[in-house]
């Protein structure tokens, strides 16, 4: 991931979106910086692929403006933008060949001929597709299809390429392999990219900043660690991983902490806050399955939030095991634990009186 | 959908449709070459009626005239169709679309009959109001045949258009081609196998017409399927075998030559 | 702002909105204008001028005068019953024509489906190449066959099955005969689309469930086919209501078909008015099954869309 250099390539100000009645994009303002592996993420019918045409230039904003590089690039149609997108489907032209395919853009720029070749080749070798120039598609696999869609987008060195769902088509052992060599592609180049997918992995896995969207609004901006550790919002902390959510209420504050009882855990639970204003009553609170330890015995140490259960459901992984922990009120905390120790007996079995704590600091006070 | 072994039952019936669809074609050809004018007597191999087309002037005239109508309006069928499908296909909201999808499937089950006594009393209509076609023939048979061969068109050409990869478009548009060279570069090449099938289709349908170009057709053009009416309407023609035999071996050949060009370039649609 | 979910460029998308207006024009005059002008004659009276019917509106010295229509036509067609029985009798062939290729052309579909892709193909072929031949020709290919003197009789008394020829043309079986093969294609292709794509998982499960085959078949296949089966029924009944060219050469003196009828009433008879309301009628008898036809392939048509 390289350093972002903190110019905006991109500015959506106050994109609106609107089909027939429904609002796909509400009112989004984002920047996207130069040389940025920016990640748009979230469920189906979230309005991130609408944006995305909308970058394009495939659709036009309701309402809002989009400036890429300076310029208000509103209006201006896809063939025109110096902007390229490659499709989730690759849309590959059947009736060319890969070499024609990747040539096709430059042919329309009017470059020279022995320049489009030179270039084709140039960027087939980099996706290592050389020898299979003057194949057609349909007798290209899968991942091949993908590095031509991929080729003949790059070759026209675009300030701004849009990738819709890259991974999604490939099967694991190549959707890993794909993810390190667009990274590396788009390092090497330097070029913007701009990722849309679903898949908070392949988000989280890619991108230097991911836009979390929800029902056509921006949930939340922020490096994965952001979104991950700190989110802003109910929504972003339940859809990225998973997540314990607790209601509490709020018993007491003290400097730098509220205090809150929580029925459902039968506990008392400690958050850090700087800036109580505004918290009153009822109040939501959330912590990591990964930063829950278990154990039969009391924990020690202090400032630590304590809950006791009884072990409902256990996964045992290998690497990690799972836990699914029921309180006396009818809760269930889910933990995740690393088995860091060699040993084929289980330290923690099902029905199983457990001790479950983590650091106050672990905690995450969600005010909406 | 395939499944195992099929039982003799079904395979009989099937052999009896493709008998049914061939015989009378085989009947044809075999007396096509029958040196006796009878049907019920095998005279000996011969050409003679072949010979004889080529003296029947009419029947080389009529010949003519259909092929030209054909080809005229094939190709203004095939342009037409085109046009509505894509309008039908890519145009969300469009004035009178309900109008424009009846008026072009209902030619494909209407009557000959009404279709062609309605246009007839339209030229009529026409030429007294503004004075044309004065004189009804071959423009009149085309414009017919026009009409109806559109409706063909637009059914080969949607279904091609929705089995297509949209996004092609958008991609060649997205790498900087103007919709003018997309529409060439992409749109074209893709709905070339459907256009290509819809203007033979028109094609054939119009070369075959009898019931329309009868009502609308006037004194001096007399296409191939009106001659060879009159001639048949009184009972087997031994000549009329011998054109008969004619049309299959085209048809035949052409058949064989598509898909031996199709099957050398391996289908490479997007699926 | 922008117009079609797929956001096609907005240029083109005018471009073709104002090319569309050519052939919407076209189909008004050519297709749509010519049924108002049948409506029209089909209420006036036949005179001997040229053209031979009087015109719809009254012009006089003062003016426009009037509307001269009158239902005569209309009234002369059901007075005695003739048109009626004639109308009924191309119903009633048509519908049997259909079903008898229906009969047919289900199997043949059914067995095409279920053929690996290549053995497909060329059975699909072997379907439609006797439609790429004139289907005038082929209905008179039948004539020399079914005649008294034909093929088909000759063997018959040669191998004694029968000792007088049968009459098999110039008759209502002929004309059934000749619905059936030329039609035969028009029922099939809509018949294999829809048979094509079934799911074999789905007999598998009912096997599974405990169904034999002919009633996973009865269970399974049938109803799931019946879009096809009314599609292919329809692009052959509606046709062959108004069919002139099997009766014409292949029906009897009684064969009673509206098709020769109009075509004899018209070029006979040179009653305009009368052949008018003849089709008027024809039309509305085929309005619903022509509707139900549209409604199917605008379905079709969408659903693809």
């Amino acid at each position: 991931m390289s350093d972002a250099n903190p110019t905006p390539l991109v500015r959506i100000e106050g994109v609106s979106k609107r089909f027939d009645g429904v609002l796909a994009v509400d009112d989004v303002t984002l920047e996207i910086m130069k040389g940025e592996l920016f990640a748009i993420l979230g469920g189906s019918g979230c309005g991130k692929t609408t944006l995305l045409r909308m970058l394009a230039g495939f659709e036009h904003p309701t309402a809002g403006r989009i400036l890429i590089d300076g310029t208000d690039m509103t209006e201006v149609p896809p063939y025109e933008r110096p902007v390229n997108l490659m499709f989730q489907s690759y849309a590959l032209f059947p009736h060319m060949t890969v070499e024609q395919n990747v040539a096709y853009g430059l042919k329309k720029e009017r470059v020279p001929e022995p320049q489009i070749r030179e270039r084709v080749a140039e960027m087939l070798a980099m996706v290592k597709l050389g020898p299979l120039a003057g194949r057609k598609p349909d007798k290209l696999s899968g991942g091949e299809k993908q590095r031509v869609a991929l080729a003949r987008s790059l070759v026209k060195r675009p300030k701004l390429l849009l990738l819709d769902e890259p991974l999604a088509a490939l099967d694991r052992k190549l959707r890993e392999h794909t993810q390190f060599e667009l990274a590396n592609i788009q390092y090497q180049l330097g070029t913007t990219f701009v990722v849309v997918t679903h898949d908070q992995d392949e988000a989280m896995t890619l991108a230097s900043r991911i836009a979390v969207m929800h029902a056509g609004k921006i949930a939340q901006v922020g490096t994965p660690g952001e979104v991950y550790e700190y989110p802003a919002n109910r929504y972003v902390a339940g859809f990225v991983g998973n997540i314990n959510l607790v209601e509490g209420r709020i018993t007491g504050r003290s400097n730098g902490r509220l205090v809150l009882r929580s029925d459902t855990l039968d506990a008392e639970l400690a958050v850090a806050c700087d800036d109580p204003a505004g918290l009153d009553g009822e109040v939501c609170v959330a912590v990591r399955p990964e930063k829950i330890t278990i154990s039969r015995e009391a924990p020690a140490g202090a400032d630590r939030n304590v809950v006791k259960g009884v072990v409902r459901d256990l996964g045992y992984f290998g690497d990690q095991s799972l836990y699914r922990v029921r309180t006396k009120s009818g809760a269930v905390v889910q933990v995740s634990a690393q088995n860091l120790r060699r040993s084929a007996k289980l330290t923690v079995e099902w029905d199983d009186e457990v001790f479950l704590s983590w650091e106050v600091g672990s905690t995450i006070l969600l005010r909406t | 959908m395939k499944a195992g072994r099929s039982p003799l039952a079904l395979v009989s019936v099937v052999a009896f449709g493709y008998a049914l669809l061939y015989v009378p074609i085989a009947s044809v050809v075999i007396y096509s070459f029958n040196d006796s004018r009878l049907v019920t007597l095998w005279g000996g191999f011969s050409l003679r009626w072949y010979a004889s087309l080529l003296d029947d002037q009419k029947l080389l005239e009529a010949a003519l005239l259909s092929l030209r109508i054909a080809f005229l309006s094939a190709t203004f069928a095939t342009a037409l169709g085109a046009i509505v499908a894509l309008a039908l296909h890519r145009l969300g909201r469009l004035r009178g679309r309900l109008l424009l999808s009846g008026m072009v499937t209902a030619p494909l089950v209407m009557p000959e009959i009404i279709t062609g006594l309605s246009l007839l009393f339209l030229f009529i209509s026409m030429a007294n109001l503004i004075g044309w076609p004065m004189n009804r023939g071959a423009t009149t048979i085309t414009l017919a045949h026009v009409t109806f061969s559109m409706a063909y068109v637009v059914v080969v050409v949607r279904s091609r258009l929705a089995a297509m990869d949209e996004s092609l478009e958008e991609a060649a548009m997205d790498l900087g081609g103007r919709p003018l060279a997309v529409f060439f570069d992409v749109t074209v090449p893709m709905l070339l196998p459907a256009l290509v099938s819809g203007w033979l289709l028109s094609f054939t349908l119009s070369l075959d017409d009898l019931v329309i170009s009868s009502f609308v057709s006037g004194p001096g053009a007399t296409t191939l399927p009106m001659y060879i009416f009159s001639k048949v309407r009184l009972g087997v023609t031994p000549d009329i075998n011998a054109i008969t035999t004619i049309i299959i071996a085209m048809v035949a050949l052409s058949v064989g030559i598509a898909s031996f060009v199709t099957h050398r370039r391996r289908p490479d649609t997007a699926r | 702002m922008s117009d079609s979910g797929r956001g096609h460029d907005e240029r083109s998308l005018r471009w073709l909105r104002r090319a569309v207006k050519l052939p919407y024009l076209w189909l008004l005059l050519f297709f749509l204008a010519p049924f108002l002008i049948i409506l029209k004659i089909s209420v006036a009276e036949p005179v001997v001028a040229q053209p031979p019917f009087t015109a719809l509106l009254e012009w006089g010295a003062n003016g426009f005068e009037g509307l001269r229509v009158t239902f005569l036509n209309y009234a002369f067609l059901f007075q005695d019953g003739y048109y009626g029985i004639i109308y009924l009798s191309s119903l009633k062939m048509a519908a049997i024509g259909t079903l008898l290729c229906l009969l047919l052309g289900y199997p043949m579909a059914y067995y095409i489906a279920r053929q690996p892709p290549e053995r497909r193909n060329l059975l699909l072929l072997a379907v439609i190449l006797p439609f790429w031949i004139s289907f005038l020709l082929r209905v008179y290919a039948w004539i020399g066959l079914l005649n008294n003197r034909g093929v088909i009789n000759k063997l018959l008394l040669w191998t004694g099955l029968i000792d007088r020829p049968i009459q098999m043309l110039y008759n209502d079986f002929a004309v059934y005969l000749g619905i059936v093969y030329s039609y035969l294609p028009f029922m099939i292709l809509p018949l294999y689309a829809n048979l094509e794509r079934l799911n074999l998982d789905l007999l598998d499960a009912a096997a599974d469930l405990g169904a034999r085959r002919w009633q996973a078949f009865v269970d399974v296949t049938l109803p799931l086919s019946v879009p096809g089966i009314i599609g292919g029924c329809l692009l052959v009944f509606i046709p062959a209501v108004g069919e002139f060219t099997i009766p014409a050469l292949l029906g009897g003196a009684d064969t009673l078909m509206i098709g020769r009828v109009l075509w004899d009433e018209f070029f006979t008879n040179r009653d305009w008015p009368v052949a008018s309301a003849v089709s008027v009628v024809l039309l509305l008898l085929l309005i619903a099954p022509i509707m139900w036809f549209q409604r199917l392939q605008s379905r079709e048509q969408e659903a693809g869309r």
